[in-house]
């Protein structure tokens, strides 16, 4: 008996695994066998690929947002819209992927500076935006959309950096420059003059209105207005006066390393921090503090360049796989054409839209939300080009060694060399 | 069982659930095997298929007789070895020798057809036309007819793929808010026909002039667009219409790209391609990464050393302590020393993270030091210890715990009678005895934190970096090569199983040298 039962366990385990192996990669050919039954179903022949059901990929934050207004599209025109949560932090990837192997979702949602590696892998195709969008969606949305001339994604909000100021600890609510900024809050006896992570990986994107500010850049752009990453201006004069500004700021203690991603947003909510500089996602918690606030566009140094914080710009993307790619351009041509999505998106999670007829809509309702949508007009769109990878890690190291105390010209141009090797 | 079930006796024993049994096993096998090839096929996953069809002829050759006993024993085993162990290794391995990553993920074809897909540009002043497509035979096999409603005009146009747009005569259509509804003599394809013959459709793009045309947007918007570049598959060259640009196939780096006349790449994207032990090459050629792999397996070997040591040397006198019969209240004590162990790592070292803040740390408020724990190399490392060992001594002291009380105590009282020491027992007779139930367990340990991603990426995140990003003071090993293949630019998985290949290796040989070590340690009794 014992070899009989051992055997069949065996067998049992085989199944399983076969199953696993079917998992591997069945889904889009099961996925066509159903859609073909559900639209013989309906009395129409269709052919083999489609799977009848228009599969939109979005992260848990945005995803419960969008079903609805996607569900009321899809019964509109006469499709199934199945929209499915993914993490934000395994979207990109996964997208990627699934989309190679052929079983990827239709339509994803994302950040605009995913293009560049979602183009260089062959992942979404291209978008063709209505000609008259301009009236439709705010510059910087479709800017930031638009990748070595071609348009690849239609956007929907934009999120970039504001100054958050303490009433209770300042009286400059809103500076005019950096040097205002911080005698306001040494006058105001604040514990920490402000709230900016770093810690001690840096966080460049939170430092790109210091570092524009002192002159820092980080590609050129070519004659065609496209970004050039053989053009790198890290290690360049101006981000060595940037790296100066820097480690100067980081004497004072108006940078710090201890400050980080997890305690910037807690320290200024608890009255700590005289100042924040941070995006759109840190309104509920500062609104829950309890003090008055303001928000206002940050502020550069006196005598020098603007600051120009990054806008990163969530954007709908047709996969280049798509089994309804028909139905997937169809909802990118309407969601650019009619706030209907972006509203409903908006009353269940109000980020800044890009839709200029919804901003007007909420410009009395919700004056912080149209701040931070005016601050991004000013901003410049995070460069989606794949080399923008190279800079994270090396530019962020460098800039929170500057601001722990080490040497601000060899260390930005020991990055520079570092991202120009990385690039190729 | 025991050995009254001789082979024998069961050959002969044929019972009718042993029969059902088989068969019923052996038809879900050649179902499954039914059902999963066609997919296979359709997928051109070939070896998948030839493992699928290799381990059904198995199965039916080893289970369908009662012949091959110990083929029947063996084969799952060896299975389960193949598919879940040796495969991914030789995977790795292959892909070692590949350019695999970002921007090389595809085939040749897929990285031109991206690039030509992604040239088609809107006319700028053209109309955006409400499209219906039209077919004389079926609707899933064509042929389509596109007919468009200018918007502004109103006027009916139509054409296809050979026959260019025309006005249509307005008594041939039915035209209802701006869109054809009816065609003579042709159906009209509804909005779920449309998607699903799209690609097709894509392809039948209307002739305007030579390179523009009149595709479908949507299921039933139509746009004027022109495909900018042209792939010549003769002279494998993409040549851009509008200013007559021709781009040539040209190696920069380890990878193919297509370039200007300048060599400066044009496109970004690339394709999949065997690069010989250039991978190899890079790891052991570039002083940087080589340096970086060897100062990172020093670090490793210290800190998983140096974690199992720590651990060991307070659970074990933890338990030695707390094994003394005259201790009260033994029970609680020992309770709380296991918390650590109950609470989830991820949490506790996300804690203990900010535990190390230099200015808001609860470490150096409590204490008043003002020590730049993750700023400085030499504490990061102390820190990451002191958290590993916070971390870790829980399970030492449950297993020196258990192995002590299994150690009877006549012998320390020997010992004791004989006029050794409480520490000369102790070291002389506990210890060696502990030691061979522990340290094969401690050898585990050592594997274990060779391999501890979470402790370095939760706690430090492999920082500090004072010579730029390469690896970090506390990289070890393996988080040193997840920065390689992740961080930097883009995926890199060709380079990051290079890196893999030789961590395996390594691995191997150290495996082999503690399994020496246990053998050793074994020969006490």
């Amino acid at each position: 008996m014992q070899i009989r039962r051992k055997s069949f366990l065996a067998l049992g385990g085989l199944a399983a695994s076969m199953t696993v192996l079917a998992a591997c990669g069945d889904d889009s050919s099961s996925g066509g066998t159903t859609g073909g039954d559900a639209s013989d179903g309906g009395g129409a022949a269709t052919g083999g690929d489609s799977s009848g059901r228009l599969v939109i990929w979005a992260d848990e934050e945005k995803a419960p947002a969008l079903e609805p207004p996607a569900t009321a599209w899809g019964e509109e025109n006469g499709i199934e819209v199945v929209v499915e949560v993914v993490p934000a932090d395994e979207l990109q990837n996964n997208f990627i992927t699934a989309n190679q192997a052929g079983n990827g979702p239709d339509v994803t949602m994302g950040a605009h500076d995913w293009i560049g590696n979602l183009v260089q892998n062959g992942s979404i195709a291209p978008v063709q935006l209505p000609s008259d969008v301009g009236d439709t969606i705010a510059p910087i949305g479709i800017e930031a959309v638009t990748y070595d001339g071609q348009t690849y994604g239609v956007p929907y909000a934009v999120e970039t950096l504001a100054l958050y100021a303490n009433h209770d600890l300042t009286d400059a609510p809103a500076p005019s420059t950096f040097e205002e900024l911080i005698s306001a809050a040494e006058a105001g006896g604040a514990e920490n003059i402000l709230s900016l992570p770093i810690g001690e990986e840096g966080d460049p994107y939170h430092m790109q209105p210091i570092y524009t500010s002192a002159g820092g850049y980080l590609f050129g752009k070519d004659s065609e207005g496209s970004l050039d990453p053989s053009d790198l201006g890290v290690g360049e004069e101006g981000s060595l006066a940037a790296a100066d500004k820097i480690a100067e700021l980081g004497e004072q203690g108006v940078l710090k390393n201890s400050i980080n991603g997890d305690n910037s947003i807690s320290l200024f909510t608890e009255g700590k921090s005289a100042y924040l500089i941070s995006g759109p996602w840190a309104l509920a918690d500062v609104r829950d503090a309890g003090f008055e606030f303001t928000i206002s566009p940050i502020p550069g140094f006196e005598g020098m360049e603007d600051a120009a914080p990054f806008a990163g710009v969530n954007s709908f993307y047709v996969a280049s796989n798509a089994a309804n790619a028909g139905f997937a351009q169809q909802f990118m041509t309407d969601v650019a054409s009619s706030p209907d999505v972006a509203k409903a998106m908006y009353e269940a999670n109000p980020l800044p839209p890009v839709n200029l007829e919804l901003r007007e809509e909420i410009a009395t309702s919700d004056e912080h939300v149209v701040i931070f949508a005016e601050a991004a007009e000013a901003a410049d769109p995070m460069p989606a080009i794949p080399a923008m990878a190279a800079i994270w890690g090396p530019l962020g190291i460098a800039q929170a060694n500057i601001v722990g105390g080490a040497d601000p010209h060899s260390t930005m141009e020991g990055a520079g060399e570092e991202i120009a090797t990385a690039i190729g | 069982m025991t050995s009254t079930h001789a082979p024998a006796h069961r050959t002969r024993s044929t019972s009718v659930p042993a029969v059902v049994t088989r068969v019923l096993v052996l038809g879900i096998t050649l179902a499954l095997t039914v059902f999963i090839a066609p997919v296979l096929i359709s997928q051109q996953s070939w070896m998948w298929l030839t493992v699928l069809l290799l381990a059904a002829a198995g199965i039916f050759v080893l289970y369908s007789t009662k012949r091959f006993v110990p083929g029947k024993y063996l084969f799952p085993g060896s299975f389960f070895l193949a598919v879940f162990l040796i495969l991914p290794i030789a995977l790795t391995v292959g892909y070692s020798f590949t350019n695999y990553g970002d921007g090389t993920r595809g085939t040749k074809e897929q990285a031109v057809g991206s690039i030509i897909a992604s040239s088609v540009q809107q006319s700028p002043d053209a109309p955006r036309y409400a499209m219906t497509v039209a077919t004389s035979g079926t609707a899933a096999e064509g042929p389509y007819e596109l007919f468009l409603v200018d918007p502004d005009a109103g006027t009916v146009l139509s054409g296809d793929a050979e026959n260019a747009l025309e006005e249509v005569p307005a008594g041939d259509v039915t035209v209802v808010d701006g869109r054809v509804t009816e065609v003579d003599g042709m159906t009209v394809l509804n909005a779920g026909e449309v998607n699903a013959i799209y690609n097709e459709l894509m392809e039948l793009a209307v002739p305007v002039d030579e390179s523009t045309a009149v595709r479908p947007l949507g299921v039933n918007q139509a746009f004027v667009g022109t495909t900018v570049l042209q792939y010549d598959e003769d002279a494998d060259t993409i040549t851009d219409t509008a200013t007559g640009e021709v781009y040539t196939v040209s190696v920069i780096g380890d990878e193919e790209y297509f370039v200007d006349s300048e060599g400066q790449r044009a496109f970004s994207q690339s394709w999949l391609q065997s690069v010989g032990i250039s991978n190899y090459e890079r790891l052991f050629t570039n002083p940087t990464v080589a340096n970086q792999f060897v100062s990172a397996f020093v670090w490793t070997l210290v800190f998983a050393a140096g974690s199992v040591l720590l651990t060991f040397a307070l659970g074990f006198a933890l338990a030695l302590i707390l094994n003394d019969q005259r201790l009260k209240g033994r029970r609680v004590y020992r309770s709380i020393l296991i918390m650590p162990y109950a609470i989830p790592g991820f949490i506790s070292l996300l804690v203990w993270s900010n535990f190390y803040n230099q200015e808001f740390g609860l470490i150096n408020q409590t204490l008043g030091l003002n020590l730049n724990w993750f700023g400085d190399p030499t504490l990061a490392q102390v820190a990451v210890l002191l958290t590993n060992l916070w971390m870790g001594f829980p399970y030492m002291f449950i297993v020196s715990t258990g192995a002590l009380q299994a150690i009877p105590d006549e012998l320390t009282e020997a010992a004791r009678m004989d006029g050794a020491s409480r520490f000369q027992s102790t070291s002389k007779i506990v210890l060696p005895l502990l030691l061979v139930a522990v340290a094969p367990l401690l050898v585990s340990s050592f594997a274990f934190n060779f391999n501890n991603f979470n402790a370095i990426e939760l706690l430090t995140g492999g920082g500090p970096f004072p010579d730029g990003s390469g690896r970090g003071s506390t990289d070890i090993l393996i988080s040193m090569v997840y920065r390689i293949a992740f961080g930097g630019s883009g995926a890199d998985f060709g380079f990051a199983s290079a890196v893999s290949v030789c961590l395996f290796i390594l691995t191997g040989v150290l495996a082999a040298i503690q399994f020496r070590f246990t053998n050793v340690l074994e020969d006490v009794n």
